[in-house]
């Protein structure tokens, strides 16, 4: 790894209080240049406020932070000049269209009129928003919509973005599109600050995360270090018929140990380190007689690591269905 | 207020990741926008929604534009004599009342703004930081205008014959939008603390409509009974109507004028200072 890299975001203690609550709790972080930095924890835990202080929308109560070296409270304007923000609301104006939503950034960071426009296309032609430019984007889909924002966001490359829930509501499809335009824009050198409260979010994109909880940092390292922390992987297997998984439960226990019941009456899950020995497990239940309709094997998901360092849930759903707010398009 | 239905857009084949790449690589920092810059362009953005959507304009308009036709056929005849007599007392007044309550559309504005995360980019950008609230007052000046055009227009078309003429009326228009621009700036602190759009507009409304009805604009305060006369001769929107009957009939006094004026600067001096420092904390 290379360590060496300057650091794009170095915070020290950030507090932010609205009224009784204390929002952030002396949030210390630090990112390297040109890596995708994972800010995760569930909804309220503080991600966006951090967000909100490190682009310079609100003053922190105490603490400090320096973003790509300019301090965010003494050199605001500095700051502003190098980041780009995509908030958790998509902030494109729905009253306009596209492409003058696009021309509007484009003027308001300088661009001469001819300029702005000629970006508008190329980023409305790039993300695959050219057909609907002239339409208001309160007609958008919830996919589109992010995709100008994120569009809107690099009018003028940012040397560092900071996203904010990039693809909460949006369905798998659009969520994979957001995605690939995110691994374009580190690709072409853009630290991304990301908050999420998807785990698999974080698992796919980001280099190194910090987990947050009630406004503080309760775990940082890279996806594998957290998961590694947590100690062992497990083996999932979903048997043909739940009247069998007495059985099942009594063969994995003697080749592996400790067995977990899962809410699926036909579903288990045992602890499992080692790939060889999980699939030795499986050819025993075969063995035995038991018919398997699926199984996998894995390290722990971000939401096993999220309960092991809190003792709570990450969230209330499962991470891996996003609710989806809306159907892009049928295929 | 009114909605347009929201209809999906069907067809979006979705990020092409090559060009995005090209689009990332493809720019240098352009020098940063001047304020004035700046300033114009959301007055473009002003102008632009305007044109999207001309319901909020057409809202405000057609409750004047219906208060023109009854107050004048209905009452006009009771109240003044004649339609005629009528249509030349009420139509200065109503011209004040279209254009003020096009104010609280800034309010509405800038709440929207706030509520759907326009703000958010709009203060993460490094511009001159009054640029979004300075830029929409001059889109706001093109719907006070329109408003007041609408008025002007369907008074002449009715019969209504300014003694002053076109400078009269030129004249009257100036000294309510400058007075309007004074008002907005209480629209605006409203619209950073209130939660709604929709709040700002009924709070808006619970201020401006009564305070436009107990004035001078329908009938002659010096019929209405003593405490509520009294109120009404010291209703700026009163004076405000005076001045601008005068100006449109070549009457008008100075002291009128000066207390429009005075007033605009009054609640531009408390009331903007007040918006630009409740925009910034965001």
């Amino acid at each position: 790894m290379a360590s060496q890299a300057p650091l794009a975001i170095e915070a020290t203690g950030l507090v932010k209080d609205f009224d009784e609550t204390r929002a952030v709790d002396g949030v210390d972080l630090a990112v390297r240049s040109g890596s995708v930095y994972g800010v995760l924890g569930p909804n309220g835990a503080g991600k966006t406020t951090t967000i909100r202080i490190l682009a310079t929308l609100l003053r922190p109560d105490a603490g400090s932070a320096r973003v790509l070296g300019y301090d965010i409270v003494e050199e605001a304007d500095s700051v502003r000049s190098a980041v780009s923000l995509t908030g958790q609301l998509a902030s494109v104006d729905e009253d306009l269209t596209g492409r003058e939503n696009l021309i509007l950034i484009g003027r308001l960071l300088g661009l001469k009129r001819a300029g702005a426009k000629a970006r508008a296309a190329e980023l409305l032609e790039a993300f695959g928003l050219a057909e609907a430019a002239a339409r208001l984007v309160k007609n958008y889909s919830g996919g589109m919509r992010r995709r100008l924002d994120i569009a809107a966001s690099i009018v003028v490359t940012p040397r560092l973005m900071f996203l904010d829930e990039p693809t909460a509501g949006l369905d798998p499809r659009s969520r994979n599109q957001v995605w690939d335009i995110i691994r374009s824009l580190v690709a072409g050198g853009t630290t991304i600050l990301l908050c999420t409260q998807y785990l698999e979010e974080a698992d796919q994109l980001a280099d190194g995360l910090a987990v947050i909880d009630r406004g503080k940092v309760i775990a940082e390292g890279t996806p594998g270090q957290l998961k590694a922390s947590v100690g062992t992987g497990a083996l999932h297997v979903r048997l043909l018929d739940p009247d069998q998984r007495t059985e099942a439960e009594r063969v994995l226990g003697r080749e592996l140990g400790a067995v977990h019941l899962d809410p699926d009456p036909a579903a288990l899950t045992a602890q499992c380190s080692d790939a060889d020995r999980g699939a030795e497990a499986v050819a025993a239940l075969a063995r035995s007689g038991v018919g398997i309709a699926d199984f996998s094997l894995g390290q722990p998901s971000l939401d096993e690591v999220f309960l092991a360092l809190t003792g709570h849930s990450a969230e209330e759903g499962p991470p891996e269905q996003p609710e989806v707010i809306e159907e892009e398009q049928p295929a | 207020m009114t909605t347009t239905p929201t209809t999906e857009i069907r067809s979006s084949p979705g990020a092409d990741e090559a060009a995005v790449r090209k689009a990332i690589a493809s720019t240098a920092r352009p020098p940063r926008a001047s304020a004035l810059s700046a300033a114009f362009t959301f007055g473009w953005r002003g102008m632009l929604k305007v044109k999207h959507v001309p319901e909020q304009l057409l809202d405000v308009t057609i409750t004047p534009v219906m208060f023109v036709l009854m107050f004048t056929y209905l009452f006009g005849g009771a109240v003044a004599g004649s339609t005629a007599a009528y249509l030349d007392y009420i139509l200065p007044g109503i011209l004040v009342m279209s254009v003020l309550f096009t104010t609280v559309y800034s309010g509405v504005a800038l709440n929207t703004d706030l509520t759907k995360g326009v703000v958010d980019r709009f203060r993460s950008l490094p511009i001159w930081r009054p640029a979004p609230l300075v830029g929409s007052l001059l889109g706001d000046t093109v719907r006070y205008l329109i408003a007041g055009t609408v008025i002007i227009v369907l008074g002449v078309i009715l019969g209504y014959r300014p003694g002053a003429g076109v400078t009269g009326v030129v004249a009257a228009l100036a000294l309510v939008i400058t007075f309007s621009f004074g008002l907005s700036w209480v629209f605006t602190t409203m619209g950073l603390l209130l939660r709604t759009p929709n709040a700002v507009m009924n709070a808006g409304f619970m201020g401006i409509f009564p305070l436009t009805f107990l004035s001078n604009v329908f009938v002659d305060p010096a019929t209405l009974p003593g405490p509520l006369e009294a109120f009404v001769k010291v209703n700026p929107i009163s004076i405000l109507v005076n001045a601008s009957r005068g100006l449109m009939e070549g009457t008008a006094s100075a002291g009128d004028i000066g207390i429009v004026l005075a007033t605009a600067a009054a609640l531009t001096a408390v009331f903007a200072p007040l918006t630009t420092r409740l925009y910034r904390r965001g």
